[in-house]
């Protein structure tokens, strides 16, 4: 059946390992997803089955209207009443929006979810059930025995979700992964070795999904590499039955930082962007660059974010570890490029990375506030108040900066000045 | 009023403040490194580590105790958003 299959026109399961079945359906004519991705030929919900001697387990469902299509292919290899286990990897209604018609078909079932999982299920399935659902919360190496077949379980939060996880059918050495490893891509022919050339989805996928969780993936891969992997199988696109290890492999080389190979261990990376209209802005950056340079284990850049693109600088802060920010104060407001820079962010973690901000201005000079404020917001520490200068910075201004810039630096390599005890009162 | 002192292990910096005051009031001003997401007790993002003075904050509640559980926080982990300084007490991010 491989070498012809075709799940646009067959309805009904398709088995890939003895037991094993793909009970998913197809969505091919999705081109945004979850507002933030495009899908140029759509994507899957795949949903598997798995029986045992000891019963059937349903681990993931399918997006609310594609039901239809789910059930179908679930009826053709097993009775509603065979089921004992249904495993949630992730909550997102993309994957549980069949959940309540299956537990009122099959309510025998006991439904398995990770420990983070609870409170979004509540959430989630409220308006189609006045009574919560029964169910058991799992973490890592919990099993589930279907008589001579078992599933364990692997705690994997953040990808993408924090409820996330993995399951994994130790006799047939089959993982279920959740959304890790997925892609929107939509191919009747199911599986790597035969759909079309799914690299850019692949790659785009982990781009938006699992890039802002890299240290996630990097632990959740140290879970799963040590599984013998005969199939990979995803919520989203192709199954990856053929050499599925690849795929483990560049998870992880996406999840390794290429800036810190290039700087070493030893050096912080520290960038400064700026625009500036009259050249006041932009002498101030000069000066903090000079400051920030003089301290030893820093790289320091600069740029005019009038010279470049949202994208490499996104790359670039990615790998940074300190982040300052220079713009103008035009009409009450950082200027435009500064915040199409700053709301670009949400693909890369910025948690804990030191932020800091300057400006010149001519009348009121709320910018500098403003994008201390974003940088807050993004999770970013702010460990100083910004340098603000009215119109054209004197000498003393930019030596004031230059001490920023070189204050800055300091803390970044962990050589804060300390300030004695600080009344709260002192505090702006 | 009465006074007590907070220190942030994480920058060394040590502040004194009015007895009752939130934890997440004073970071974010002293520039520590303890960062926020809901800043009302459920997403669990300001976690931190009491390392001293643990009795010294006032008792999680039921909610906060769930959100900790749910982030499997260690021992002395509370969220800096909901915990109030009572008396001296020393904190880092977790």
């Amino acid at each position: 059946m491989a070498d012809t299959l075709n799940v646009a026109t067959w309805k009904e399961a398709v088995e890939f390992a003895p037991g094993v079945h793909w009970i998913g359906a197809l969505d091919p004519t999705l081109r945004t997803f979850d507002i933030i991705l495009k899908t140029a030929n759509g994507t899957t919900y795949n949903s598997y089955l798995v029986r045992g001697s000891g019963g059937v387990a349903i681990i993931d469902t399918v997006k609310e209207g594609f039901e239809d299509e789910f059930f179908h292919r679930l009826e053709s290899v097993a009775r509603y009443d065979e089921i004992r286990v249904i495993v949630l990897n992730h909550l997102e209604p993309d994957h549980s929006g069949a959940l309540p018609e299956l537990m009122r078909r099959a309510p025998q079932a006991r439904l398995y979810i990770s420990t983070r999982a609870t409170t979004m299920l509540k959430a989630l399935l409220r308006p189609n059930r006045e009574e919560p659902f029964e169910y058991t919360t799992v973490t890592t190496n919990d099993r589930v025995s279907l008589g001579d077949r078992h599933l364990r379980f692997l705690h994997t939060p953040f990808l993408h979700w924090p409820d996330t996880q993995c399951t994994y059918l130790e006799e047939q050495q089959v993982l279920f992964s959740g959304d890790v490893f997925g892609c929107h891509y939509c191919d009747s022919r199911l599986f790597n070795d035969r759909v079309g050339d799914f690299r850019f989805s692949f790659d785009y996928y982990y781009a938006h999904i699992m890039r802002p969780f890299k240290q996630w993936v990097m632990e959740a891969l140290a879970l799963i590499e040590p599984l013998k992997l005969k199939v990979v199988a995803p919520t989203h696109g192709p199954i990856l039955r053929e050499r599925p290890r690849r795929y483990v492999a560049h998870y992880r080389e996406l999840s390794t930082s290429s800036l810190s190979r290039e700087l070493g261990d030893t050096n912080k990376s520290l960038i400064i962007f700026y625009m500036s209209s009259y050249g006041n802005t932009a002498r101030m950056a000069e000066a903090i660059y000079q400051g920030a340079d003089t301290v030893e284990g820093v790289r320091v850049s600069l740029y005019d974010l009038e010279g470049g693109e949202v994208a490499p600088f996104v790359d670039l802060i990615e790998d940074a570890d300190a982040l300052l920010f220079g713009s103008p104060t035009i009409n009450g407001d950082a200027v435009k490029p500064v915040w199409d820079l700053l709301s670009s962010l949400a693909v890369v973690n910025l948690k804990g990375k030191i932020g800091a901000a300057f400006g010149s201005y001519g009348w009121s000079g709320e910018a500098v506030r403003m994008v201390e404020d974003r940088m807050r917001g993004l999770k970013m520490r702010v460990p100083r108040e910004g340098i603000r200068v009215k119109l054209i910075p004197t000498q003393e201004e930019l030596d004031e900066c230059t001490g920023f810039g070189r204050e800055i630096a300091n803390i970044l390599v962990g050589k804060e000045v300390q300030r004695g005890v600080i009344e709260f009162s002192d505090l702006t | 009023m009465a006074k007590a002192k907070i220190t942030f292990e994480d920058i060394n910096q040590t502040v004194s403040v009015p007895a009752g005051t939130r934890i997440i009031e004073i970071s974010e001003k002293i520039g520590a490194g303890v960062i926020y997401g809901c800043r009302e007790g459920d997403c669990g993002t300001c976690m931190m580590e009491v390392t001293e003075g643990w009795n010294n904050l006032t008792e999680p509640s039921v909610l906060e105790e769930k959100v900790l559980r749910e982030n499997m926080a260690g021992r002395h982990y509370r969220l800096a958003c909901q915990a109030q300084i009572l008396g001296d007490c020393k904190v880092k991010p977790a």
